[in-house]
């Protein structure tokens, strides 16, 4: 940054619109939460196109018939823990602790790859019992819409392993920082996403 | 010269236009749709024809090369025309909006025509690429050929085989989609006697420019002539005979039937079709 | 081995495509040799082909999107001439399987491959110039995201050659575009270049708004910044917002024909009628998309050459934050006639009816700014005047349709095709040939021929009028979409007038080629040597043209709005501060071939699904991921300009009067 720029952007009186460009860390995570609300709208169409399906059984399974609350409870658990401890993940990056960033990531990993275990079983189970999600629309609508989440939080650990590679190799750099720091809102905001296919698709259900 | 050229032109134009289509309605539903037409464009016209000639007036005028012209290199805001300028396009569409749910609601294609008078239900199945009429209460079919009373209420109920089609009589009025697994409705009077083009305005694949039909709207003797014609000569139209109907084809000419299945068309309108009609071969 | 693909997916025994082809593949050929043989490939490579430098991409965008109009118009050309043939008993030359692919690839072309790069090539240009700032947010992403549209264009030219292309129109309705009705490769080349594509547009979505957000020159707080940086805001809002939900969507049809789902089918409860709903949801936000950034154009070049500022500049960044806004609530105005019932139909109807209002309060903006203005009529503002006059009526012709029962007779009507030409030629190409004249010098260093410039304009009006008048006649007599031929002998006096205009457009498109032809070997004479060719108001003409990587040697302090004006008037004071400032080093980004690579396995996946060649997508995919990898391992990302050249580049092009 220039002298002047960088008097703009430390001078508390100026406000932030006037202060000239944002630094990278601001750019970065902007960016990244403005692709994060368009994956939301993705979600949101999905959500549409089951809100629109639900009922449309085909005279085949129904969602009373095929989800088990006990299940699903396991699963949310799972991830909801996995959110906590990405956060203190997330905290071990910023204070540039190694073992630490490993520890609570690893964690991360096996809440993540657990809920993802779950999921995989249930979706096998209904597959050969005959609900797949050729056999309605409303399976359609469900299989795509719980499925696609559940490929969001495998290319989210995907990305965790690069991750901690990249720390592995790279050490805490700015550019190492920043990318955590998207994959912990990446991570969040799948929490986010799964709290509305509970609510909507599962508890839905049995209304 | 020019101005006088494109003047004669457009209203040349527009006079074609006025001898067949839409601005040729034979139907209570058509002419009142030519009404809200007229009278929108008219309203339009009105801000946009001054707004043309202003754009152009103000161009020339200020033009840099005339010295006439005041150059105000300040000049950017103006409360009172920020408040005309706002006003004129809301005060039209203020207008324009309350003929949109005026005409939406008299117009509502599923709203039937003259109460007094009784109906004739005509029931209507898109196929690839023709269309069949049934008329339920008659009993009897007619493939591609409308054939309707005059100055008789018209109650439809449509649906398709396979894929979105849309009916359309440019001279009686509205359009409705016929879809697959559902009923839409439709109303339409024809008010004399005559011969009106039918097509569909959905594209609906390779046959879809061939897929014409006319409506024939006659005296109501003729009409129940016509109808005791058909029943003495033609096929019947049952599931099996629909089956063979329904095989993708071309448009190629009129056919009546002289006998239909009580519900036949309530049975292809809630059932899937891939049964009936395999689907297109590469 | 290779799934469905085989010789048969040539058509060998089509001539008509088969020369076409023919001829594109030899022209190809010889540019690619011609290359090689002048050992211009390195130099390609490094300046062009790898640069994430926004400007070169901006320029990679448009040139991708004339490209893609000579494609979308030969399409058109071939309607035009197989409609004035066709009458009566007439069948014409192009039957129905032929026809049906080539108005289902005019439309997706001219959208998605011309109207969509030529404004994002723009924004991509201007942007960063008009807000003082270095380059884009995400210098990589941007690369990315042209190569991506690049591969989307690829996919859909390949399937003349190799395959068909969909026939269903250009988006695809369900039940016709399902498997049972679309059994072959037409529709999933639509689908898949799309997507690619598509991913690419979002991601410039996301690019350049965090640009307009966080990344300005000081002091320019948002009412300080170039309206045509407020409309590339809105149009960018609406990319972010809207496009996921054509992937979402596509992404169903895809489900549906690959593995058997039923989200739009016929059976087993699927709703073709959600496909119409959510496809329009993307839909009418996307026009929107296309013609914001063109009233941005018209914003800067009213200005500009009536030498005032813009009049009403805060109701007019209202009236596009509304219209952005609105865009989102009248989706339903595509189909009337599903039969939703009068609240639903009069609800959309009067909110499409509303959009008019902030649309309406712009063209009065511009006219009360030309009104006291000393205005030089040069090309941008030929096509400036052409879009008022032109425009406004194609508007009114919307305003009419929005009408339920109007529309009700005129849906799918000629009379509605020559409405979205009327708004979407007299709008967006307009607007992007007066961007492309207008910000020319800019880019290049020296204006293009004024004289040939004006012939063009006049093609295309005029053309524009022969070729569309007629059809709003035509839809009023009846005349539908998408007929490959009619038996009303009436309509075809109409159909040759349309055919003449389409000439007379053809005609404008060849001699735009020859313009620039002549332009460049005539470069020395019209060489830009202030940066300041038209005496603009905004901070890209404070740069020299064409500007240096790093657009400004200084950050430009702002403190108003049309700031490069204000600095022009206080000559004295910019003085005064050039002697305070010192030039620093600056961080460069370096170049990368990650976009083309990506985009080379986005090709190899694309091609691979469509085909259902299974091994290839998984290579695909595989170097989509490696390359991804390469990238997040890079550290060397940029060059540092040390503050020694920054100044040797200054001296060389002179501090002209304003330059900060």
């Amino acid at each position: 940054m220039s002298a002047t720029e960088q008097a703009l952007a430390t001078a508390d009186s100026v406000p932030l619109s006037l202060r000239g460009p944002a630094p990278k860390r601001v750019v970065a995570g902007y960016g990244f939460w403005l692709f994060l609300l368009s994956d939301i709208v993705i979600f949101a169409a999905l959500f549409a196109a089951y809100a629109v399906l639900s009922g449309e059984s085909a005279s085949g399974p129904t969602a009373a018939d095929l989800f088990d609350k006990k299940h699903v409870l396991i699963e949310t658990a799972c991830l909801l823990a996995s959110s906590v401890t990405c956060g203190f993940g997330s905290l071990a990056v910023l204070s540039g602790d190694r073992n630490s960033t490993y520890f609570w990531m690893s964690i991360t990993f096996i809440l993540g790859a657990a809920f993802l275990s779950l999921e995989v079983s249930e979706f096998s189970h209904m597959l050969s019992i005959g609900a797949g999600p050729s056999r309605s629309a409303f399976l359609s609508a469900f299989f795509t819409l719980v499925g696609t989440h559940g490929l969001h939080v495998t290319m989210g650990l995907c990305w965790l392993i690069v991750m901690l590679l990249q720390v592995a190799t790279l050490g805490f750099q700015p550019m190492v920082s920043r990318r955590f720091f998207c994959f912990g809102l990446f991570w969040h905001a799948l929490d986010i996403v799964w709290i509305g296919v509970f609510t909507i698709v599962y508890l839905g259900a049995h209304l | 010269m020019w101005l006088r050229a494109l003047s004669m032109t457009s209203a040349a134009l527009l006079m074609a236009s006025c001898n067949e289509g839409v601005l040729d309605p034979h139907g209570p539903v058509g002419k009142a749709e030519r009404v809200i037409l007229y009278d929108s464009t008219a309203i339009m016209l009105a801000v946009i024809i001054p707004v043309i000639v202003l754009t152009l007036a103000f161009a020339w005028w200020f033009r840099a090369r005339n010295s006439q012209a005041r150059y105000r290199p300040d000049w950017e805001f103006s409360g009172r025309i920020e408040m005309i300028v706002w006003s004129i396009p809301a005060l039209v569409i203020l207008f324009l909006g309350g003929i949109a749910w005026t005409g939406s609601h008299d117009l509502d294609p599923r709203v039937a025509l003259e109460e007094s008078k009784t109906p004739l239900d005509i029931e209507v199945i898109s196929l690839d690429w023709r269309w069949l009429f049934i008329y339920p209460h008659e009993g009897i079919a007619s493939l591609n050929r409308l054939v309707v009373p005059a100055g008789v209420p018209l109650r439809f109920r449509l649906t398709s085989t396979t894929v979105m089609n849309s009916f359309f009589v440019p001279q009686l009025g509205s359009q409705i989609y016929a879809m697959p697994n559902m009923v839409t409705r439709l109303n339409l009077e024809a008010d004399q006697p005559g011969t009106f083009e039918g097509l569909s305005a959905q594209f609906s694949g390779d046959g879809f420019s061939d897929m014409r039909f006319d409506l024939v709207s006659t005296a109501t003797e003729a009409f129940k002539d016509w109808v005791n014609a058909t029943k003495t000569q033609g096929g019947v139209l049952d599931a099996r005979t629909f089956e063979e109907l329904a095989k993708p084809a071309k448009a190629d000419g009129a056919q009546t039937y002289a006998e239909v299945s009580e519900g036949l068309f309530d049975s292809i309108s809630i059932r899937s079709m891939a049964a009936v009609s395999p689907p297109r071969g590469q | 081995m290779f799934g469905r693909l085989s010789w048969a997916a040539i058509p060998f025994d089509q001539p008509v495509v088969m020369i076409a082809s023919g001829t594109v593949g030899f022209v190809i050929f010889c540019v690619l040799a011609l290359v090689t043989v002048k050992g211009w490939w390195p130099c390609i490579w490094r300046e062009w082909i790898t640069s994430v430098d926004h400007k070169r991409i901006g320029v990679m965008y448009i040139f991708l999107a004339l490209l893609m109009l000579v494609r979308g118009f030969s399409d058109a050309m071939l309607m035009r001439s197989q409609l004035a043939l066709a009458a009566g008993q007439a069948q014409g030359y192009l039957p129905p399987e032929h026809y049906d692919q080539i108005f289902s690839a005019h439309g997706t072309i001219m959208i998605f491959f011309v109207a969509m790069p030529f404004v994002i090539g723009l924004m991509n240009f201007v942007l960063p110039l008009q807000l003082g700032v270095r380059d884009v947010a995400f210098p990589v992403l941007n690369s990315v995201s042209f190569w991506l549209s690049a591969a989307g264009v690829l996919l859909v030219n390949v399937s003349l050659v190799v395959g068909e292309f969909a026939r269903t129109g250009w988006l695809a309705y369900p039940p016709l575009s399902e498997v049972a009705y679309s059994p072959g490769v037409g529709v999933d080349y639509y689908l898949w270049s799309l997507q690619i594509s598509g991913l690419g547009t979002l991601l410039s979505g996301i690019n350049l708004l965090t640009t307009i957000l966080k990344l300005r020159a000081p002091g320019m707080g948002y009412r300080r910044m170039p309206i045509f940086c407020w409309t590339a805001l809105a149009s960018n809002l609406l990319i972010v917002a809207s496009f996921p939900i054509l992937t979402a969507t596509f992404a169903m049809l895809l489900l549906d024909r690959y593995c058997g789902f039923h989200f739009f089918t016929n059976e087993l409860g699927g709703n073709p009628m959600m496909y119409i709903n959510l496809i329009w949801c993307w839909g009418h936000p996307e026009v929107y998309i296309l013609i914001l950034p063109a009233f941005g154009v018209f914003s800067e070049v009213v200005a500009t050459f009536s030498g005032k500022p813009l009049f009403g500049r805060r109701s007019m960044v209202m009236a596009t934050m509304v219209i952005c806004v609105l865009s989102f609530l009248v989706w339903l105005h595509h189909f009337f006639t599903m039969g939703a019932g009068a609240d639903v139909n009069a609800f959309f109807g009067i909110a499409t009816m509303i959009i008019a209002v902030p649309t309406g309060v712009k063209i009065f903006n511009w006219l009360f700014t030309l009104y006291g203005g000393r205005i030089r009529f040069t090309v941008p503002v030929y096509w400036t005047i052409g879009f008022m006059v032109t425009f406004v009526i194609g508007g009114m012709t919307g305003v009419l349709m929005a009408i339920p029962p109007a529309d009700f007779v005129l849906h799918n009507s000629l009379f509605l095709i020559a409405h979205f030409h009327n708004v979407a030629i007299g709008g967006v190409v307009f607007g992007v040939m007066a961007g492309i004249s207008y910000w020319f010098p800019k880019a290049f260093g020296f204006t293009l021929n004024e004289r040939l410039g004006k012939v063009v304009f006049w093609c295309w009006f005029f053309g524009f009028y022969l070729a569309f008048m007629p059809l709003y006649v035509l839809g009023l007599m009846g005349a539908t979409r998408r007929m490959q031929h009619y038996s009303n002998m009436h309509w075809q006096p109409l159909m040759l007038v349309a055919l003449v205009g389409a000439l007379l457009i053809l005609f404008g498109i060849a001699l735009t080629v020859v313009q620039f032809a002549v332009s460049i070997r005539r470069r020395e004479l019209n060489r830009d040597v202030t940066g300041d060719p038209w005496n603009g108001r905004t901070l890209e003409w404070s740069t020299p043209s064409p500007p240096p990587a790093w657009n400004f040697s200084l950050p430009p302090q702002v403190d108003r709005p049309d700031a490069f004006w204000a600095m022009k008037q206080q000559q004295g004071t910019v003085q005064d501060r050039n002697v305070k400032q010192t030039y620093e080093t600056i961080q460069v980004p370096r170049n990368n071939p990650t976009g083309f690579y990506i985009a080379f396995f986005a090709v190899l996946l694309g091609f691979s699904l469509i085909w259902r060649i299974w091994w290839g997508a998984g290579l695909g995919l595989l170097g989509v991921i490696v390359v991804c990898l390469m990238q997040a391992w890079r550290t060397d990302g940029e060059i540092e300009v040390p503050a020694e050249k920054v100044a040797a580049f200054e001296r060389l092009h002179g501090l002209k009067e304003g330059a900060v």
